[in-house]
């Protein structure tokens, strides 16, 4: 509620749809060039830079992908700051390099992996829905690899039954963190049939570039059919664990934020109505809110016979 | 005045007539004088400063809704909401001030403060009733009913209308000072509401209404000083302040 006037975002920094698509497509067919090769470039420059993947993209909604400016501009990452427009305005010194993601717990082979390794996947865009448990959405493509194939490498043992991602903590370059809102560092879960899912995807990259720092750079997660806060971003540990991991906004707020946090239209929020959503950067709040987030068709087994109303 | 001359008499006289009393009237008082008092200088900056957002705003909707960022809807609500709280809050300091400073002339801003408020929580509601619940009235009360937070803001909405209404010479004369200035006490609930409204809604970071939350405490011990300060017969007719 800072009296600035938002992040002023100019025409001209909004990418007509056109061009978007075009170089997607340019993108698509400049795939020859090696992975390794877009690994390194991608890591040796702070300005955007373009990845390789392929497009069997799974699910496509029908539903138009949000600009980049919108989605690079009006993020939650707390650790930067809490309005929505500080973390575009303060990850600009956030370092991502070097960066190793720790993999540990219940697990046959854990281990470290540099990031470079992980660009070594190969890589799929996902344009995925995108839902705030705060009733705004956005259709967002993404870049990454299931998380399932990095969790199959390191063999979770018959003890693991959880997820447990640990997000970045670095106090002189993420301002937010002198302000303890959530405890530090955020910490997010999911079960682990849920992070094996096909649809769970390890992400590197947005819009055919690598993440900014703002949406969660080097390496984040994304979860299509839970609220947006359960994606944790700047990964640097995952662990697998036998009961359920404490997480961020469920210690802070357990009857508003849920561990499951499915997107769910039945199930209100306790201070506001999750029906319906507001497709950014609309006005009104007139799209309905999908049970899934829209992908139950993929998911909803994983709940069956369980209660969503009771485990929201 | 060639032209006047070439004009029938009556006519003539008639011009000249209006010209006598329009320089007569630019040189008496009202026109010279008000601008060179403070409160006639004051007065209309603080209007310009507390319009000046919501023309911004409305520019914003009309040319360039992205000024608001990627979630215009919800920049309006908040940044309408916001300067309710702030009109609200210069509302208040308005009697401290004058007492303090004794610059009695403070007073004429304080009907000019209030209605701004009522405009901003005007266009908050309207923002509301619009953007989030499409202009669905049984959706609206249903979600008042079910949300402590909405019906703490909509409650102090409603508490500012008849202080709105009663803004009005004529009404302080038609219903008495007394009973005039015992209704507009209703502030003092309208600004607590108001934050609690404010607080109950963040999600987690509470700075900006703890900030203002005491800013208005501040305000309201003020005044509380203020009153048993003053000697208890005097207290009635101070009671319209």
């Amino acid at each position: 509620m800072t009296y600035t006037f938002g992040p002023k975002i100019s025409s001209s920094e909004i990418t007509p749809r056109e061009i978007y698509l075009s170089r997607r497509h340019f993108m698509g067919s400049a795939l020859a060039t090696g992975a390794a090769l877009a690994a390194s470039s991608a890591l040796s420059a702070t300005s955007p830079v373009a990845l390789s993947f392929s497009q069997n993209a799974i699910p496509k909604p029908s539903d138009t992908v949000t600009d980049r400016a919108l989605a690079t501009t009006y993020n939650n990452f707390y650790e930067f700051g809490t309005s929505k427009s500080d973390p575009a305005r303060n990850a600009g010194k956030f370092t991502i390099k070097p960066w190793t993601v720790e993999i540990g717990g219940e697990v046959a082979k854990p281990k470290i992996v540099g990031i470079e390794e992980l660009f070594k996947f190969d890589l799929e865009e996902r344009i995925y829905r995108l839902r705030c448990v705060e009733a705004w959405s956005m259709v967002i493509p993404w870049i990454g690899f299931p998380l399932s194939k990095l969790l199959a490498q390191v063999e979770p043992t018959s003890k693991a039954r959880y997820v447990k991602f640990t997000t970045a903590s670095k106090p002189d370059e993420m301002p937010g963190l002198s302000y303890r809102v959530l405890d530090w560092p955020y910490t997010e879960g999911l079960r682990l049939d849920e992070a094996m899912h096909p649809l769970t995807l390890l992400t590197l990259g947005m819009y055919g570039e690598v993440l900014p720092n703002q949406n969660g750079a080097p390496v984040r997660i994304v979860v299509p059919w839970k609220y947006g806060f359960k994606s944790a971003k700047s990964i640097v540990r995952i662990d697998l664990v036998t009961d359920e991991p404490k997480t961020a906004w469920n210690s802070a707020a357990p009857n508003e934020y849920g561990f499951n946090s499915n997107v769910n239209p039945a199930v209100d929020h306790p201070r506001w109505s999750q029906k319906r959503e507001r497709r950014l950067p609309g006005f009104f709040a007139n799209h309905d809110t999908e049970l899934f987030n829209g992908y139950g068709e993929q998911v909803a087994s994983l709940y069956s016979g369980i209660d969503l109303a009771k485990f929201y | 005045m060639v032209m006047v001359n070439r004009l029938p008499h009556s006519i003539q006289a008639l011009i000249l007539r209006n010209f006598i009393d329009l320089m007569s009237a630019t040189t008496s008082s009202s026109f010279f004088k008000l601008p060179l008092s403070l409160i006639g200088v004051i007065k209309p900056l603080f209007f310009c400063f507390l319009l000046l957002p919501s023309l911004l705003i409305s520019y914003a909707i009309i040319f360039d809704p992205l000024m608001l960022g990627a979630n215009p809807a919800e920049a309006i609500l908040h940044h309408t909401g916001d300067w309710v709280i702030y009109s609200l809050l210069l509302t208040l300091a308005v009697t401290p001030v004058r007492r303090v400073t004794k610059w009695n002339d403070a007073i004429k801003l304080r009907r000019m403060l209030g209605l701004f408020s009522f405009y901003y929580v005007s266009l908050h509601f309207l923002t509301y009733l619009g953007f989030d619940r499409l202009f669905d009235l049984s959706d609206m009360a249903r979600e008042i009913a079910k949300r402590p937070f909405i019906l703490v803001g909509f409650l102090a909405f409603l508490l500012m209308i008849p202080l709105a209404v009663t803004s009005t010479r004529g009404w302080v004369l038609r219903i008495g000072g007394k009973t005039w200035a015992r209704l507009h006490k209703l502030i003092y609930a309208i600004a607590v509401l108001g934050i609690v409204h404010y607080w109950w809604l963040v999600k987690r970071d509470i700075f900006w209404p703890l900030l203002l939350g005491l800013v208005l405490a501040v305000l309201l011990v003020c005044r509380l000083f203020l009153f048993l300060r003053s000697a208890p017969r005097q207290r009635g007719a101070r009671a319209s302040s």
